[in-house]
């Protein structure tokens, strides 16, 4: 047992005797350690090729040190505001109109009694998740083709003009997002209807007999009961505020829609891998993380003081 | 127990209902449609008579794609990359989490914080690159497999089931039998953990399935490409496509090809999902909730 009354030796025997006693379960542990090492924490180290100028003649390790001069490059070009612009559009968008999306879902499925009527729309609406990236972008370019797409040929049935969605730069933003609702939506409710579960039933029947309504027991009973996970929920998004994945950007952009489709993910993808700038690339994507985690830690101290949720 | 409903949630019942059944229609209706339009004649659906049945019932696209050598030869990549890449994310993952979960592990609390501050904070692709090149990991299937070998999410996912689910006493009444940890996971622990290594699976399985990035930075040889690389040039750049179909006289023929050729790869490309997720969801509640919980 170690306890604030231990003196500093005795809580170092009973540190080596839980070690001893535990030692079987480094088996479990080195493959870890090894990995997050190898993979995780050593590219973190590596990621300092963004304060030198990479030579593959010098090496990796072995480039001339610049300092800020990748940074300050990337600040100083034309790039740095459209990126940055491109992808707190689409991020903003996604929180305004996919974040609220699943909590609906949730709620509205929480409602319903009929366990198979539930289970049925919860297995079908979270099945898109495992649809390949690939595949969703590419049932995108068919059905909504302005010549062969099935969207088009109903709006030209219904009179309407035939609509170009994937060559309009305008539409970019909206497909992105929308589409992004429909494959994450039901996926991303599975947590919102786990806290569900949790909300007291009695708060339910005790309402019920005051003679609350549907509507005003879903406001007022289980809205504030699954607030600290919309909240954590809300940390972790603003934490990616900077980051768009690259597979789908990658796969929506084309030489129309550039212009607003350019995020972080495949602008270092094009300046690093395929150009070889990979000091530059580097120092956008360190720019990236830091500022993510900033406001990962600033957000979460903000809701720690407003409502005492947190995630550590 | 039998209580009267009022009328104002009778009517919520009905909106609900059909508010969430208007839902599934929108989700699954673009699949749906993708299905009946890669065995329907093109034409048919340019003149708007492929919307909810199919017509003019044609199979020349499926016979391009089972003709198609790239194509086979990525899926059977991809089947490859998906199985070995799942058991080696099993192996690395759960006996990972497991022990995580045991509080008596000393520094147990530094390791998970370590773990967490990854998923917040990455070096990016650039020296990770480096990484997988100086392991001379580079056009291999290794290089698919070892970056990604652990996903912290689901590991964490992982340890609140075992948190969850392993009760104190159990691992008390085993020791005091003379079980050791290495047994107690083995013979007790894993045995109960069947939903759980479901539903990882099934997580870790659709990222080596679906994913195309790793394989797009990665691989160099296209005869080691996996089917979603393969499907990127199908689906999304169009000349790639239309060479597939030189065999078709005009250019109005080639483009009908073209679309059946890729409502076809988005159905058989989904097979394995579609056989796999009907199995694996009934374990989502068991093996998903209990970590979502805690996040």
């Amino acid at each position: 047992m170690s306890g604030p009354g231990q003196t500093r030796a005795a809580r170092r025997r009973d540190f080596w005797k839980r070690f001893h006693q535990t030692k079987a379960l480094y088996l479990f542990i080195i493959p870890g350690i090894l990995f997050y090492a190898i993979f995780k924490y050593y590219p973190i180290y590596g990621s300092q090729i963004a304060f030198r100028d990479y030579s593959p003649y010098l090496g990796f390790w072995n480039s001339e040190w610049v300092g800020l001069a990748n940074f300050q490059r990337f600040f100083s070009s034309p790039d740095f505001l459209k990126i940055i612009q491109n992808t707190l559009v689409i991020n903003l968008t996604a929180l305004v109109i996919g974040f609220p999306f699943p909590i609906l879902l949730a709620l509205m499925l929480n409602q319903v009694t009929n366990q198979r009527f539930k289970k049925t729309v919860q297995t079908i609406t979270y099945a898109p998740y495992f649809i390949s990236t690939v595949v969703m972008v590419g049932m995108l370019y068919t059905m909504l083709s302005p010549y062969s797409g099935v969207i088009n040929v109903i709006i030209k049935k219904l009179g309407g003009e035939a609509v170009f969605f994937m060559g309009n730069k305008s539409m970019y933003v909206p497909i992105y997002v929308l589409s992004g609702v429909w494959q994450t939506s039901g996926w991303s409710a599975v947590v919102y209807i786990a806290a569900l579960s949790g909300v007291s039933e009695e708060l339910h029947e005790a309402a019920t007999v005051d003679g609350a309504g549907r509507l005003r027991r879903i406001w007022h009973i289980d809205l504030p009961g699954i607030t600290p996970t919309i909240v954590t929920m809300l940390i972790l998004t603003a934490g990616q505020m900077l980051s768009i994945g690259f597979e789908k950007s990658n796969l929506m952009q084309n030489a129309i829609n550039i212009d607003v489709a350019e995020v972080i993910s495949t602008y270092t993808y094009k300046r690093g891998l395929i150009n070889g700038d990979f000091s530059y690339a580097s120092a956008v994507e360190l720019f990236q993380s830091a500022i993510n985690f900033g406001i990962l830690v600033a957000v979460n101290k903000l809701s720690q003081k407003l409502n005492e949720t947190s995630l550590w | 127990m039998f209580r009267r409903k009022s009328r104002g949630d009778a009517i919520f019942d009905i909106a609900n209902h059909a508010l969430l059944f208007l839902m599934v229609l929108v989700v699954l209706y673009p699949l749906y449609f993708s299905f009946i339009a890669s065995f329907s004649n093109p034409q048919a659906i340019y003149q708007g008579r492929v919307i909810f049945l199919p017509a003019d019932i044609t199979f020349s696209g499926y016979q391009k794609i089972f003709s198609n050598d790239s194509i086979w030869r990525s899926y059977g990549n991809s089947i490859l990359y998906t199985a070995v890449g799942t058991c080696f994310n099993l192996i690395f993952t759960i006996p990972l989490a497991f022990a995580l979960s045991r509080k008596e592990l000393p520094l147990c609390g530094l390791y998970m914080k370590l773990a967490t501050f990854t998923m917040y904070f990455y070096g990016g692709i650039i020296p990770l690159y480096f990484v997988v090149k100086n392991l001379k990991l580079l056009d291999s299937m290794w290089a698919l497999i070892w970056p990604t070998v652990i996903a912290t999410y689901n590991m964490i996912i992982a340890r609140s089931f075992f948190l969850g689910n392993i009760p104190e006493d159990l691992k008390e009444a085993a020791f005091l039998d003379g079980c050791g940890y290495i047994r107690f996971f083995f013979s007790i622990a894993l045995p109960l953990s069947k939903s759980l290594i479901a539903v990882m699976a099934l997580f870790y399985g659709a990222r080596h399935w679906n994913g195309y990035f790793e394989a797009l930075i990665y691989m160099n040889s296209e005869t080691k490409f996996p089917l979603q690389l393969i499907l990127r040039t199908i689906l999304i750049d169009s000349q790639a496509s239309l060479a597939m179909t030189e065999d078709a006289t005009t250019v109005a023929d080639k483009q009908q090809l073209v679309d059946l050729l890729k409502y076809g790869c988005v159905i058989v490309s989904s097979v394995p999902m579609l056989i796999v997720y009907p199995f694996v969801q009934k374990h989502f509640v068991k093996g998903v909730m209990i970590g979502a919980v805690k996040g």
